[in-house]
Parts: structure tokens; sequence; C-alpha cells
């Protein structure tokens, strides 16, 4: 029943975004910028944006996260240093994503004079996603079988070659994991991109142009009631990119997984 | 009469968060010989074979006293090189634990921790090791496909070869045939017999058939004392502690 109800609140959602928003989806509308605040045109410098934030999320998220749980798991285990890292990304993993976008405004936008910018928002999302990737990572590298480091080591590894060499390769599926589930987040993101990145629906420069995600596009066209209709076919595209990318990613970690067994 | 040493250990104590494991060990391992291992479970067995290698150094908790020296030198030594050395002491494990890579890579592992090694020469290292664990004929022609799909008497031979490729002066072996059938057990046997002429190993055997099978001296271990040590023939047939006897006749363990 349970099982039931969740695949029908999905089929609902699609079913409704999509009913309302494939009409719109021609080449156009993806490669036109918007006009008139984006009651015409299409969503090009959204998708630009997104990508752009997204990029700069991960790219500075992943590998402190990844690193932080090899810290984790093979430097120091159970020392006080490890439990009060742990403790601190329990605790980022609770936090409200507008308080990340609150930190974000305060401390990128203004202290670090930043301004509304790729740059600040995709720190301010690198922050709210570290949580994900430390967990996931540890709990790929803790899946690892404790004799794979004995052999490394046995054989003369250091710990940074048994590290490297032994554990994450196997673990590597489950870091990608981790890193997709952070991506949908970067994406999907709103209340903090608004605070960091601002909304400008001018095609960016550079790490310190403003700009406008899709979502938070989509947010502005429905809650201004800009057009219905446009922000239909945003959430449409947006759901669209999840999926390709979700697909994307499983392919290439099924691929990785076939290569090596 | 005086006699070579590979391995000296003198008065040594391993305790598992202050739960001895091992309780005043003295025993000379003499070089290119088998020298056997037994005694029932939690007998202590396999934490002296990583106390040679200084695997017990991973084990949270572990502590010990005394002293083990290869070839004269101290391997407790805060001078002393813990790579070099578990590179001159392999070891086999008591599953056949395979790396997820191909056959080469398993064996290539040690190798390339090192440094750098031109592709021929390490093909060459790879081929000797197989060789000498006599698995090169039923792998050679498929050297770059995943050792997982390997059967368990190959897989714990490869492990063999990975542990030759480094060329070290000891080999440690923990129940290297617990989890094969009689003829994977039989041909890493007759291996072991083959590798004496290079080698020191010492053996935990999975019963004391193969203790007697293959090896030249045997010591008996029980809750971590050393019960009595000797040539095979004698441990096996006159030993001269009613413990060692009870075990051997098969009244325990």
């Amino acid at each position: 029943m349970a099982a039931l109800s969740t695949i029908a609140v999905m089929i609902l959602i699609l079913f409704q975004i999509l009913k309302e928003g494939l009409p719109i989806l021609h080449l156009q509308f993806f490669l036109d910028s918007p006009k008139e605040m984006g009651r015409e045109g299409g969503i090009f410098s959204t998708i630009i944006g997104t990508a752009a934030l997204t990029v700069v999320a991960i790219v500075v998220g992943a590998p402190l996260g990844v690193g932080t749980a090899i810290f984790l798991r093979e430097y120091t285990r159970e020392s006080k240093v490890g439990r009060m890292i742990r403790f601190g990304t329990d605790c980022l993993a609770g936090v409200p994503s507008i308080i990340f976008g609150l930190f974000g405004f305060v401390f990128f936008v203004i202290r670090l004079n930043m301004g509304w910018s790729i740059l600040s928002g995709g720190l301010t999302l690198a922050a709210m996603i570290l949580s994900t990737v430390i967990s996931t990572t540890e709990e790929s590298i803790k899946a690892i079988p404790y004799s794979f480091r004995e052999v490394s080591y046995s054989l003369g590894g250091t710990r940074w070659q048994t590290v490297t060499r032994a554990v994450l390769p196997s673990a590597l599926p489950g870091i990608f994991t981790g890193i997709l589930l952070s991506i949908g987040r970067s994406i999907g993101e709103t209340a903090a991109v608004i605070l960091t990145a601002g909304s400008s629906l001018v095609m960016p420069t550079s790490l310190f142009s403003p700009i406008r995600t899709m979502s938070v596009h989509f947010y502005i066209l429905a809650r201004e009631g800009i057009s219905m209709k446009m922000a239909y076919g945003t959430g449409a595209a947006l759901i669209l990119l999840v999926l390709i990318i979700n697909m994307l990613a499983q392919w290439m970690i099924n691929r990785y997984i076939r290569h090596r067994a | 009469m005086l006699q070579e040493t590979k391995i000296a250990i003198k008065d040594f104590n391993f305790y598992y968060d202050s739960v001895p494991a091992l309780q005043n060990i003295n025993l000379d391992i003499q070089p290119k010989k088998i020298f056997t291992i037994f005694g029932p479970a939690r007998s202590g067995k396999t934490t002296l074979l990583k106390s040679f290698n200084r695997l017990t150094d991973l084990m949270f908790g572990g502590s010990h006293t005394g002293a083990i020296f290869l070839d004269g030198m101290d391997i407790y030594d805060p001078k002393v090189d813990l790579i070099k050395l578990r590179r001159r002491i392999g070891m086999v494990f008591d599953l056949p634990t395979p790396l997820p890579m191909s056959i080469f890579d398993n064996v290539a592992y040690g190798p390339k921790l090192s440094k750098f090694i031109s592709k021929k020469r390490l093909a060459e290292i790879v081929e000797k090791a197989l060789r000498s664990a006599v698995l090169w004929e039923e792998v050679k022609d498929r050297l770059h496909t995943s050792a997982l799909r390997l059967s368990g008497g190959q897989q714990q031979r490869l492990c063999i070869a990975r542990v030759l490729a480094l060329e070290p002066e000891v080999l440690l072996l923990d129940e290297p045939c617990s989890g094969l059938d009689p003829i994977s057990t039989a041909s890493i046997e007759e291996t072991l017999l083959e590798l004496k002429k290079d080698y020191t190993i010492v053996l935990v055997p999975h019963n004391i058939q193969q203790a007697s099978r293959v090896a030249d001296r045997a010591g008996f271990f029980l809750n971590g004392d050393l019960v009595e040590e000797g040539p095979v023939y004698q441990i096996f047939t006159k030993p001269t502690d009613k413990r060692t006897e009870d075990y051997v006749t098969g009244r325990f363990g």
C-alpha cells in the first residue's frame, strides 16, 4: 500500500507538470533567452545559470565531502576530533536550506563582498550538500571489507596507497550516488539560491555574475503570476533534466561496475 | 648444535585491551623450512602471525611486550621501516582475498606500490610469480579478466602469487586451505613444498593432517601458550606434553 501510494504520488506530480508543460517544450524554448520577465521567449539563460551553479557546488563540495569522509573513516575513527566532525556534519544535515541561504547572504554576498553571483550561490550550495556527500561516502567506505585493507597493508602499502588503490575504487559507485543526490538537491534548491545568486535573467559572463536558476525562474513565474504556462514549461524542463542526469549517472555506474567485475 | 635462525621470538606477550592473547612465547624459526603453528581456535595462532609483519598495529587496543627478531633485527624497534618489513614478510590470509581488479593487477599490486616499474619488467614479475604459485598455465590467457571469476583454489594461489611478486623472505600462511576442496588443497600443499626451497614458511594448517604432511617443525599452541615445539614427527608421534598428546590424538579440539 505504502509503496503503491508513493508511486501514485510520483505519477500524479509527473502527469500534472508534464500535461501542462510538455506542449510548451519546443527546441526554441530551450535555446531562446527569456523576454519580458519570462512571459515570452525561452529559458536558455536559466539553464546556463543552473548548470554553472551546480558545477561550482559540486566542484567545491564533492572533494571536500569525500575528503572529510576518508579522513573520518580511515584516519581517525574513534578520536575526539572525529567525533566532533561527525557531530558537526549531523547538525549540518538538519539545517533548513533557507538558513544556508541566509548564511550565504551574510557571509559570501556581503562579508566577502562577492555580491549576488554564481560564486556566492555555488559556495552556499556546496556547504549545503556537504553533509550528504560525507554521509554517503562514509557509508560506502564502511561497506568495503576490512580484508582489502589488510591485504594492502601486508603488501607494504602506505595508508594513502591503501585508501586510494584498495578502498576507494570499490567505493566509487556509492560515492557517485551521493554526488548525484547532491546534484539533484542543487538543481532543485530555490530558497538558498535566491538569497545568494540573485534572480537576474541576463546571461552570466563570469563567476561573479548574478544568475537565475530554473527552479528560481519557476518560482518567480508562478509566485508573481507572470505566466503559469511558462512556469509549467520550466517545471517540465527541470524534471526532464533531472531524469536525464539520473539515467546518465546510472548508466555510468553500471558500466563501471561491469568493467571491474 | 648451533642452528640458523630466521625469526626469533623472545618473551613475547600480546594483549587485546589487557586481555592476554599470547603469553611468554619463546621460539626460533629456521630459514627455508616450513614451521607449522597448530592448536584449537582462539589459541593465538593468527595473532602471532600478524605480530611478525606487525599487522597487529592496525588493531585497536592491541599491545605487546618482549621482542621479535628478523635476522637479528628487532621488528618493533621504532627505527624499523614498516613498509620494508612488510615487503620482506608476505602474508596469505585464511580466506582468498583477491582485490576486485584483474588477475594481472592483483599480482602487480605489491610491486607497483614501491616505485615506477616498466610495463615489460612488471609483466615479467607477474609471470614469474604466477608460475611459482603454479597458476600461470591456468590463467595466462585471461590475465586481464577479473580475479573474482577464479575458483576458490585459484584465488588462493593468486593470493600466494601476489605475495611472491614482492620476493619476500618469509611467507606467513593463515589456514590458506580453510575454504578449499581437497583437490585445491593438494595443489596448494604441492606449491608450498616447492616454495620451501626459497622461502621461510610459517603455516597455520587447517587440520593436523596438513601439518604432518608438509611441515618440518611444529609448535602446539593452547590458550595463548606455546605448549611444546619440535620436529613434526616427534610432536605428532611422541609428544612430551600430555596436552599435546590429547590434542593430536583427537581427544579434544
